[in-house]
């Protein structure tokens, strides 16, 4: 009987640019169902935080309930991470946050934690343009508590007990996009040369930058009929565009014929470079996302890849004009300007 | 690439490396797992029926397999599983086993075999032959069977008591022995009727040196294979307190460490290349020196210096070693002055060469370049059909596992040639059998965890003791319990991962998991390409890439069997049981086995 991870590993495994091989992101041993869409997310995770060369200490993993909001056990052993309460991840995400900017924040979340107990909160942290990375492993339904529909299941998706989902279901792409969010885009949990650039781009938007992605819940909605299985999935999907995520030392080595390629420049230097797929969709227009959408829901399509990302996002410290500084740095003289200072506020009210 | 076959017995056989790699294939994870389970009978009759020797080879072997063992490719520091010692718990462990074996007396089959020559070689041919039916005639120069095992491999190596059980195991089956018999003539052999004659003479002439002083000194200057000769059957007891011992090889090892223990004070092994070339396996040498005797290198013996008519010592020069694009390796002399070392015996062990000058040339046997007789690599056969080699006396110089299976095959030959069937053609191929391990969906028959203990050391006897009588054996082998730690080092690596296309839903589990990396989607292409871009590079081209159909997307599944640890955990997270863990059992088959009289 197993539940152990033999300690060996590849000997020939590659280092990348700070000396770490893809073992060194790695987590525990998972204990979902065999098969579970999450387990590959988890597996893109490890990847793209391996390839973007981040030192785990720098990254703070945050969870509500759920599979999905148990594996973030199962990746980054050497990060920080706070599994909450469910739906409650975005506060604490929040609180963390505004603590501390110098992390990189990873939320996990299923379509249960986010669009029926979560919403409030899901909401107010797209709306806050929290800086973020925020993942929906999204199986339509309840995994931990037995499979029951959840709220991102389509109208009339069968899941393995043969109950048929009567209600409408929710789309987070659509409703993030509308809220205003500065990142969003939806992937496949099998298909990581998708979702692993998607992830290392999110990490590097500044900003609320939402992925949704499509995780089948092997155990209980991966009947045919479920419009969330493998073979579902599979069937309709349908990508805005190839996409490579290129580091900002790296040199851009694909090239795509003119004028189907897009190269989006982020924040901190690195490009994400864009084989369009999709006509009349621009990454950087909104309205254009929300089309796109729209026509490929309308054709029964499932529309993956990058939606939108805004090149300008503004996140919450950069809102508030909070203090750059991790308060756990600051220090008396930093918290407490004496006298003079709180004159001259007085003198300002006067 | 093409989709693997893996109905091609040979695939998975090449996956279970020490298997692989031992020239009789013996079924090594098989045993080791019946160690692990306490049950050292079985353990011995599994290695009984492949390598026909298991106490003497847990000792001696010169274990091809554990070079190629799964186990030492997996960290830079990680050592292979101890396989042959393991062999070795099975032998002393074991319980009653002659009921196991073939029971005599066997109908006759009226055909007659003389085998010449009593080593391992001849040995197994009548171990396979007896049983048959067949009556045979073993010739022996000796007054015991046994060959090089008995007269050269010394006795603190291998005691006689378990060369002796074993050799009889197959005596006993009825054979007939001529021993203090020399064959001198193969005509007269010939002219004897036997039905087939097997030639097992190994390769018994020791080379000499040629040096000025060579004849003056003859008394104090021994061969190494007649010195070690003459100590097994004591008419050697003694030799001078400071002995030089010339050569690199095993041969040498023995020489220096029968020399510490006849009277052999300050005894040196001088070698005239660098240590690194040396041909002695490297557990010889760290033995050898534990016992302290020095190795020097890079020293070519010049002149025996000689006084008086006696044996002074040997003057050497000083070479380095160069090596051309091709490594193929040159001695320079490197001008420093030559060194003098006294010696009151020295021994030459710089390797053996065959010789057949009892074998008249004129008989339609064939003998080709260095006096090898020509044979057929596959046949065993010579170009007298009824007649055979194996072991040393067929290729040269090899060692104990590889007489024994040359042994199988030439017995396999000499039934077909007996039954009037075709050597080549009808020779059977190996027996397979492939067998779910599954139990549970965490559970499997075999024990799948894998353990980070590091190999463990066999314990010595007290060296003390062990110089001061040539008899006692060095090495005590595992006890039960350690012997069981270093079975639970084996990686199984008999249990296949078998993959099963038209069940997979590509949900990447088994990539998620799989600890090594082994496994990986991606599009198909060529086999050199592929290599550079499956999730862990795989460099290893020894190793077979396990390629699947082609996959709804268009993909196909590649699994890199370098390092896989045979964990079962890409079985245990498919959700459809596309792979599965199955024990792969492969089989040399024997002379006059069938299907229907197979063991297990
Ligand atoms: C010093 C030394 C140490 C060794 N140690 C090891 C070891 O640790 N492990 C290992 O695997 N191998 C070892 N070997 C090699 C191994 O002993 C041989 O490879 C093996 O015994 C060969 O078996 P064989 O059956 O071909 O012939 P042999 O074992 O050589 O037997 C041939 C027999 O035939 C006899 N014979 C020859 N000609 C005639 C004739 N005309 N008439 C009658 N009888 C004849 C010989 O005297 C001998 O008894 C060692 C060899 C030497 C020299
Ligand atoms: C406050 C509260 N209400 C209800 C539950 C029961 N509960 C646990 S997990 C879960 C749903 C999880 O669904 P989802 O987020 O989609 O995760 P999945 O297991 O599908 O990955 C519910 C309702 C709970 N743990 N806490
Ligand atoms: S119940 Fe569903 S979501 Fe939960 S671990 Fe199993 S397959 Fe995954
Ligand atoms: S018989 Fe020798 S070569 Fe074969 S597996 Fe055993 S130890 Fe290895
Ligand atoms: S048995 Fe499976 S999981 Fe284990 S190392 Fe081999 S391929 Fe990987
Ligand atoms: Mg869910």
């Amino acid at each position: 009987m197993t539940y152990i991870r033999p300690s060996f590993r590849h000997p020939g495994l590659p280092k990348n640019d700070i000396g770490f091989t893809r073992a060194d992101y790695e987590g525990a041993i998972s204990t979902l169902c065999a098969g579970c869409g999450h387990d590959s997310i988890s597996g893109a995770i490890v990847q793209a935080c391996y390839e973007m060369s981040l030192e785990p200490h720098r990254l703070a993993k945050l969870s509500g309930i759920g599979c999905s909001s148990k594996t973030p056990t199962y990746f980054l052993s050497h990060s920080h991470g706070f599994n909450s309460v469910h739906g409650r991840m975005p506060s604490i995400a929040t609180g963390a946050y505004m603590a501390n900017r110098d992390l990189v924040y990873l939320g996990v979340s299923g379509d249960g934690d986010t669009a029926s107990i979560g919403m409030g909160q899901f909401v107010h942290a797209i709306r806050r343009n929290l800086n973020m990375v925020y993942i929906v492993m999204n199986n339509g339904c309840y995994g931990l508590t037995k499979g029951q529909h959840s709220a991102t299941a389509d109208a009339g998706s069968k899941s393995k007990d043969g109950a048929i989902n009567p209600f409408q279901s929710i789309d987070l792409v659509g409703m993030a996009l509308e809220l205003g969010a500065t990142f969003v885009g939806r992937s496949f949990s099998g298909d990581k040369t998708q979702l692993v650039p998607l992830i290392q781009a999110a990490m590097s938007h500044p900003g609320f930058a939402f992925l949704d992605v499509l995780s089948p819940c092997v155990t209980f909605n991966n009947k045919p009929e479920s419009t969330k299985s493998y073979d579902y999935v599979r069937a309709h999907l349908e990508a805005t565009a190839t996409i490579d995520f290129v580091p900002e030392k790296k040199e851009i080595t694909v090239d795509y014929a003119e004028g189907s390629s897009k190269n989006v420049k982020l924040h901190d230097g690195s490009r994400i470079q864009l084989h369009k797929l999709a006509p009349n969709w621009d990454p950087t227009d909104r309205g254009s996302a929300v089309n796109r959408l729209y026509e490929a829901k309308s054709k029964g399509e499932i529309l993956t890849g990058l939606l939108y990302i805004d090149q300008e996002s503004r996140d919450l410290h950069e809102l508030e004009n909070t203090v750059h500084r991790p308060l756990n740095s600051l220090q008396e003289t930093d918290l407490n300007p004496g006298a003079a200072a709180l004159e001259n506020i007085n003198e300002s009210f006067r | 690439m093409k989709p693997t076959n893996i109905q091609d017995p040979e695939y998975f056989h090449k996956v279970v490396d020490c298997q692989y790699a031992c020239p009789a294939h013996t079924p090594v994870p098989e045993y080791i797992r019946l160690i692990a389970a306490e049950r050292y009978t079985a353990a011995y009759m599994v290695n009984w029926e492949s390598n026909v020797f298991p106490g003497i080879l847990g000792r001696t072997c010169d274990r091809p397999c554990e070079p190629a063992c799964r186990r030492g490719r997996l960290e830079d520091e990680e050592e292979p599983v101890a396989i042959c010692r393991l062999k070795r718990v099975a032998a002393d462990h074991k319980g009653e086993v002659k009921h196991l074996m073939p029971q005599g007396p066997f109908a006759s089959n009226g055909k007659k075999i003389a085998l010449i020559g009593g080593g391992p070689a001849s040995l197994t041919v009548a171990r396979d032959l007896a049983p048959l039916g067949y009556e045979i005639h073993l010739y022996d120069e000796w007054n015991k069977g046994g060959g090089m095992m008995r007269t050269q491999i010394p006795a603190f190596r291998l005691p006689e008591t378990v060369l002796d059980e074993e050799v009889n195991y197959i005596l006993d089956m009825g054979v007939h022995t001529h021993f203090n018999h020399y064959v001198s003539s193969m005509r007269d052999m010939l002219d004897k009727d036997y039905d087939a004659i097997f030639v097992g003479t190994g390769a018994p002439k020791g080379r000499d040196l040629n040096l000025p002083g060579r004849e003056e000194a003859d008394a104090n200057i021994h061969i190494g294979i007649e010195w070690l000769a003459g100590v097994a059957f004591e008419h050697i007891k003694s030799v001078g307190k400071k002995v030089i011992v010339l050569g690199g090889g095993n041969t040498a090892m023995d020489c220096c460490r029968t020399s510490r223990r006849l009277g052999g004070e300050a005894v040196k092994v001088v070698v005239r290349s660098p240590f690194k070339d040396m041909k002695a396996s490297p557990w010889e040498i760290d033995d050898a020196q534990h016992e302290d005797i020095p190795i020097m290198n890079n020293m070519p013996p010049k002149e025996f210096v000689v006084e008086n008519g006696k044996l002074k010592g040997v003057i050497f020069g000083n070479v380095r070693a160069e090596y051309d694009e091709n490594g193929r390796r040159k001695l320079i002399p490197t001008g420093e002055p030559d060194v003098f070392i006294e010696a009151d015996d020295v021994i030459i062990a710089i390797g053996q060469d065959n010789a057949f000058p009892w074998i008249e040339r004129d008989l339609g046997l064939e003998l080709g370049k260095w006096d090898l007789p020509v044979v057929n690599k596959v046949t065993f056969q010579s170009t007298l059909p009824h007649v055979f080699f194996g072991g040393d006396a067929a290729f040269g110089p090899e060692n104990v596992i590889t007489a024994v299976a040359h042994g199988h095959q030439a017995a396999i030959s000499i039934d077909l040639f007996c039954q009037g069937d075709d050597v080549l053609t009808d020779r059977p191929g190996p027996t397979t059998n492939l067998i779910s391990q599954k139990m549970g969906i965490h559970e499997w028959i075999y024990d799948s965890g894998v353990t980070n203990d590091d190999r463990y050391a066999v314990p010595h006897e007290d060296k003390r003791k062990t110089l001061a009588n040539r008899k006692v054996e060095v090495e005590l082998g595992f006890d039960e319990r350690l012997g069981f730690k270093e079975a639970q080092r084996c990686l199984n690596c008999d249990v296949q991962t078998v993959f099963n296309t038209s069940r997979c839903i590509e949900c990447d589990a088994c990539v998620d998991i799989c600890p090594t990396s082994c496994i990986t989607f991606t599009k198909n292409g060529e086999e050199e390409e592929l290599r550079e871009r499956l999730n862990a590079p795989a460099q290893n081209t020894d190793q077979e890439l396990y390629v699947s159909e082609t996959l709804p997307t268009l993909r196909v599944m590649i699994k890199d069997e370098d390092v896989c640890l045979h964990c079962g955990l890409c079985a245990e997270r498919c959700p459809t049981s596309a792979w599965d863990m199955q024990k792969y059992l492969y089989q040399v088959t024997k002379a006059g086995q069938t299907c229907s009289n197979l063991v297990e």
